[in-house]
């Protein structure tokens, strides 16, 4: 519907990172059995991708395949697109146990970006940020100061994170208070 | 007198001169001063009265040691109290007051305990409070309060920001000395990731200062010669002003960035605490010298010799004209040196050893300066400020053989390498005998989880005493722990350096050894709590052999400095006193932080609005700007009420009740848990988890249903639809929603791997939004859509559909008893959702109502509410919900426990509802009182009230409770006891209290 809005509506702020709430994004979680082949195809034949290692990330055009557990994806894509791909899933999961459900709504999702992006991200979350140890490709489940938060990388100084509507409030403020001029670490 | 002098001072610029203030008085120092150096120069060196005795006291030391000169720095926002001056750098409108003192610094009304040092001996606290009980209270503890303690704490709220940050590198080094320098070298050739971190702002440590030689080039040349190829290694980051503060399990360590202490109004965060995982750890802290213990020895004006030094070379600042040095061992001698070079007196080196021939003391003697060997101080002349020393014997009782006049004394006890750090994860220490000191047993290092050392040392903090000795040993430990981090280290030979023949230090805890007890009494171990030779002494007599409880009876070695300069010297006493060798009697544990790190560094960015996250729902805002008093519920926050203007939020509330009994209310349920089970086992799963039969709930209905854990009691409780053949949903309680999911998950995880089941908390894919009055499906009608009449939709179902052209899924279930409809949407529509029902339901006089109404709305029905009726103790039987314990089930979680002759008891106390005789509301919480005391001389009890309120629409006081045998006792009077401890009295009744029959929920 048109009168969708997201948690902070696509507030931003610019500092030594810039920090976006990107507006309403897609996301589905999709828990299954990784091992099983039939598991794997009905993924590629609804995605087009193929199954992310651990802690991985598989991207192609607008949507990404995002490793959260050992029994557990996130499918992030447009917004406008989740409830399809989750029709799309339940009829190529057929009768595999599995369980899709669009949960679009209950993230916000933010881009840090710029040469400090990795210094904002690294004062709150207790991950190896140094550009040998997290590059595209990654995906972090971690936390942001006090809540659940995950991010991989978009572009070479760009992350996407993705937290819980109800702290989109909390995770900009932290974000912003980490991303301060005049707060570089210089340690990347 | 101290002063400038006119030559020397590597670490200030003359060119910049710096103003600060000193209790109120301008004073000027230079830019690269510290505190103590630009107090010293402006001949300041009385700086603050001791803990206990209010003795006058100087500094002491020149670095993190100091235990003596505490200030309380900076104003208002930015005043900190117990700030050592001697690691406080200065800059311009510095302000710095001192502590501990009344009416003034100079003239202290509390240095009358020093004349009643007799009777207040180690342990007075213990031995004189312990009667009358009362005056402890009353007396005592107000008096003490006043007295002790050296800062106040601060007022305002800080006006500065801090932050953390998290680091991952294979090899971290603490100290920044030349053995921390080479160690960084060493192993970042190897290309290990490496972070080097020097709690000064300097870089080099001691050796520039002691004239070491390093590959034929002097010290001070070496360090920046190493800085440079450092500086050049993309794999090296190196920190200054950042200071290892301590070392943890599993190679983590936190290191505390100082950026704005000297620099206040730069904009920067104060402090950054570092929150470092390290492969390996060097520690390459160095070492602090020891005071000696003679009569006198905290006068102001007694130093340390390395402080002398320090304050000459690196500040150009002499702390007397005429400086008489004593020692036990060869490194005074090169204060005295430097003294003598600068052109200031060295009236008399004082050495405890009898023989001297090192090459320092030979050239001390060549330059003319007196060397007294076998000798000490028997007293130091002088109160705020030495005037004079009392040679003796060292090996007599004291007494003088002559007074030498003099306006400093330097002192030198030896040297114990700093093992704090070495320390705090448990690694071991072993005595070394020709030094007197403990050092790291490298053997017994702290060890990580593959049970391999991941801490070790380099420099002088492994005991390594001359220089060519450190750079060997630092050299070594950077490729140790390079390697150790998995990489190859690189064969280049470690630097050399000139030798350094000395004559070995004695060991000399006393001085001098036969002293009396007139002198003992003045002879201070520990300078910040007034411990001196005499209470260990005491304590030892008085049966304290551990050393740890010397240390809490005493308080040698307590407080901000944590004994760094008492420690060996207080333990050496206790050893002698019970007959024992040192390292029989051990140190007391090292614990972190190094040096206290600031509640901000520690607190980082959670403060203010951000102290913690705080949920929102879709519709917060609205919420917010439509009078919404908050109520917390968990990290939730909702609407307690609405309160509209003119009135108090009770009127609100009952505002709010009646509206919702009367037409129609909106609730904003969003934060209500919302699990979706989904898989083959999913009935068998929930079954299990809830007390009553789910499996058989037919899919388009609802259930209310019942959590217990496995020890019987209530945990959650709520309501679950059935949603397809495969799938439900569970509601949880707001504050449960995340609890629940991780009990589930722990059961399917732990227990049932093998059920086909997964669960998801959508509880924030939907804001949900209850409709709930006897006007709400007018509303629903109103707004146009899908069938909600009583034959499509009813009581206790759900259905999917299109409300006012939003997708909805609409459950029939009411927790106020009213004709309700709780309907969920995406959140991204709720706030609009809400709108559209805002807009069409003000024709039916809807308004939104908060927790309050429904809490009393739920109260009134005799709906149970979870941390309400339960508190963690309570089972569904006490609250008489047989109904919802299904008896077909062979298992469900808590069935077992609630069998257990505890459980099934007709002496619990059960629910019922109550109503005042007069009335009144019942006080939350309070108890049935009944005849009679207990063992504990308590009143006897046997119920106490779990919910009660005003209710609007009976318009009197009601409550619900637990009674023994309540359910037997309708109709009987009760009485309960009030906090101001008078009784009110109330009726047993059923706790139903409105439409018992629960037709208006059913139409």
């Amino acid at each position: 519907m048109s009168n969708a809005v997201s948690a902070l509506q696509g507030v931003s702020y610019s500092g030594m990172a810039q920090v976006v709430e990107l507006g309403l994004q897609g996301m589905i979680t999709l828990r299954g059995d990784f091992s099983d082949a039939d598991f794997a195809a009905a993924v590629h034949a609804a995605t087009g991708l193929a199954l992310p290692d651990q802690r991985k990330v598989m991207s192609k055009d607008a949507i990404s395949l995002v490793w959260m557990s050992p029994d557990e994806l996130l499918i992030a894509l447009p917004h406008s697109e989740a409830d399809d791909m989750v029709a799309k899933l339940s009829a190529a999961l057929g009768d595999l146990h599995h369980m899709v459900v669009n949960v679009s709504d209950a993230r916000a999702v933010f881009e840090i970006s710029g040469a400090g992006a990795r210094e904002a991200l690294a004062k709150l979350a207790p991950v190896d940020l140094s550009p040998t140890a997290f590059d595209q490709g990654i995906v972090r489940r971690t936390r942001i100061a006090q809540v659940p938060a995950a991010f991989w990388m978009t572009g070479p100084d760009t992350f996407h994170l993705v937290a819980f509507r109800s702290v989109a409030q909390y995770v900009f403020d932290v974000l912003t208070v980490s991303a301060a001029e005049g707060s570089e670490a210089g340690f990347f | 007198m101290s002063t400038r002098l006119a030559t020397q001072g590597r670490l200030v610029n003359r060119d910049t001169r710096m103003e600060f203030t000193f209790n109120g008085k301008r004073l000027q120092g230079y830019q690269g001063d510290t505190l103590a150096s630009a107090l010293l120069a402006n001949d300041q060196m009385l700086l603050g009265r001791s803990f206990k005795y209010h003795r006058p006291r100087g500094v002491v030391a020149s670095g993190a040691e100091e235990p003596n000169a505490l200030v309380g720095l900076g104003q208002g926002k930015r005043f900190e109290p117990n700030q050592r001056v001697t690691t406080t750098e200065l800059f311009d409108g510095l302000s710095a007051s001192t502590q501990n003192h009344w009416p003034s610094l100079e003239f202290d009304v509390g240095e009358i305990n020093n004349s009643m040092a007799r009777i207040l001996p180690a342990g007075f606290y213990y031995k004189t409070f312990m009667a009358p009980r009362f005056a402890w209270k009353h007396v005592f503890e107000p008096v003490i309060r006043h007295s002790a303690g050296l800062g106040k704490a601060p007022k305002d709220k800080d006006a500065d920001r801090y932050e953390h940050f998290y680091a991952f590198v294979d090899v971290l080094i603490i100290g920044g000395g030349i053995a921390g320098l080479q160690a960084a070298k060493s192993a970042g050739d190897s290309g290990a990731k490496v972070l080097l971190m020097e709690q000064t702002p300097h870089w080099g440590g001691r050796a520039p200062v002691d004239g070491a030689e390093i590959d034929g080039k002097s010290a001070e040349i070496w360090v920046g010669d190493t800085l440079q190829i450092l500086d050049k290694m993309d794999n090296v980051t190196i920190r200054t002003r950042m200071m290892g503060a301590g070392i943890y399990d599993h190679g983590y360590a936190l290191g505390y960035e100082r950026l704005g202490d000297h620099q206040p109004d730069a904009g920067l965060p104060r402090h950054r605490l570092w929150r470092i995982r390290a492969k390996q750890i060097i520690t390459a802290t160095g070492a602090i010298e020891r005071p000696l213990s003679f009569a006198g020895n905290d006068v102001p004006g007694v130093m340390l010799a390395s402080a002398v030094r320090d304050y000459m070379v690196n500040y150009g600042v002499s702390v007397g004209d005429r400086t008489v040095v004593v020692t036990n061992n060869d490194d005074a001698y090169r204060t005295a040196i430097a003294l003598k070079q600068s052109g200031l007196d060295v009236p008399a080196i004082i050495d405890a050893r009898p023989i001297v021939t090192s090459p320092l003391a030979t050239k001390a003697l060549q330059m003319g300066i007196r060397v007294e060997t076998g000798k000490g101080i028997a007293k130091v002349k002088g109160h705020k400020r030495v005037e004079g020393v009392q040679l003796c014997l060292q090996a007599g009782e004291g007494s003088i053989i002559e007074e030498i006049k003099c306006d400093a004394v330097a002192m030198s006890g030896g040297w114990s390498p700093v093992v704090h750090l070495w320390s705090h994860c448990g690694g071991k220490l072993t005595w070394d005998e020709d030094h007197a000191f403990f050092k790291p047993d490298p053997t017994r290092a702290p060890t990580g989880d593959t049970g391999a050392a991941f801490v070790m040392t380099a420099g002088i903090a492994s005991g390594d005493m001359t220089t060519g000795a450190v750079l060997e040993n630092a050299d070594a430990a950077g490729k140790a722990a390079a390697k150790a981090s998995g990489h190859i280290p690189r064969r280049f030979a470690a630097p050399k350096a000139a030798e350094e023949p000395c004559d070995p230090m004695a060991p000399v805890w006393m001085m001098p050894q036969g002293a009396s007890y007139d002198l003992r009494m003045k002879m201070w171990l520990d300078f910040q709590n007034d411990v001196k030779v005499s209470d260990v002494q005491l304590a030892a007599r008085e049966g304290y052999e551990s050393v740890e409880h010397t240390k809490r009876y005493t308080t040698l070695g307590m407080a901000t400095d944590q004994g760094k300069l008492s420690n060996i010297n207080g333990l050496a006493i206790l050893a002698d006193s019970l007959g024992a060798d040192i390292p029989q009697v051990g140190t007391t544990t090292f614990r972190p932080p190094y040096t206290p790190i600031s509640m901000g560094a520690i607190a980082g960015e959670a403060r203010d609005e951000i102290f913690q996250p705080l949920r929102q729902t879709p519709m917060h805002e609205w919420h917010d700007t439509h009078g919404a008093v908050w109520e917390p519920v968990g990290h939730w926050r909702r609407p307690y009420a609405y309160q509209q203007a003119g009135e108090t939020v009770e009127q609100a509330v009952h505002r709010e009740v009646l509206n919702t009994r009367k037409r129609v209310g909106l609730l904003d349920a969003s934060t209500l848990g919302k699990l979706v089970v989904k898989g083959p086992d999913a009935g068998k799963f929930l079954d299990m988890l809830y007390t009553n039969m789910m499996s058989t709930l037919k899919v388009g209905r609802c259930r209310y249903g019942l959590m217990c854990n496995e020890n019987g009691f209530l945990s959650d409780d709520g309501v679950v639809a059935h949603i397809d053949e495969d799938t439900w949903l569970c509601h949880t309680t707001s504050g449960g929603a995340d609890r629940i999911h991780q009990w589930m998950e722990e059961w399917l995880q732990t227990e049932w791997w093998d059920w086909k089941v997964y669960v998801a908390n959508l509880t924030e894919q939907y804001a949900q939004i209850a409709v709930v009055g006897p006007d709400a499906r007018k509303v629903l009608q109103a707004m146009g859509g899908m069938d909600v009449s009583k034959e499509a939709l009813p009581f206790m179902a759900w259905a999917d559909g299109k409300i006012g052209g939003f997708d909805t899924r609409v459950y029939r279930i009411s927790f106020s008893g009213e004709l309700s409809y709780e309907i969920a949407v995406p959140a991204s529509q709720g706030q609009a959702f809400w709108d559209a029902l805002r807009e069409v339901g003000s024709a039916y006089g809807m308004q939104p109502y908060g927790t309050e109404a429904l809490h009393i709305m739920r109260a009134e029905k005799g709906f149970i509410m979870i941390g309400d009726e339960t508190d963690g103790t309570v089972i569904p039987q006490d609250l008489g919900l047989h109904w919802a314990l299904s008896k077909k089930k062979e298992d469900y979680l808590g069935k077992r426990a609630q069998a257990r002759s505890y459980m099934d008891n007709p002496d619990r106390w059960q629910l019922v509802g109550l109503e005042t005789v007069d009335g009144s509301v019942l006080p939350d919480g309070c108890y049935a009182i009944d005849e009679g005391e207990n063992e504990n001389s308590q009143a006897n009890m046997f119920g106490r009230v779990t919910s009660t309120y005003y209710s609007p629409t009976l318009g009197k006081g009601i409550a619900m409770g637990l009674v023994h045998n309540g359910p037997d006792r309708m109709g009987e009077v009760i009485r309960f006891g009030k906090p101001d401890k008078t009784f009110v009295e109330a009726r047993i009744v059923d706790p139903v209290f409105y439409d018992k029959e629960g037709e208006k929920q059913n139409v």
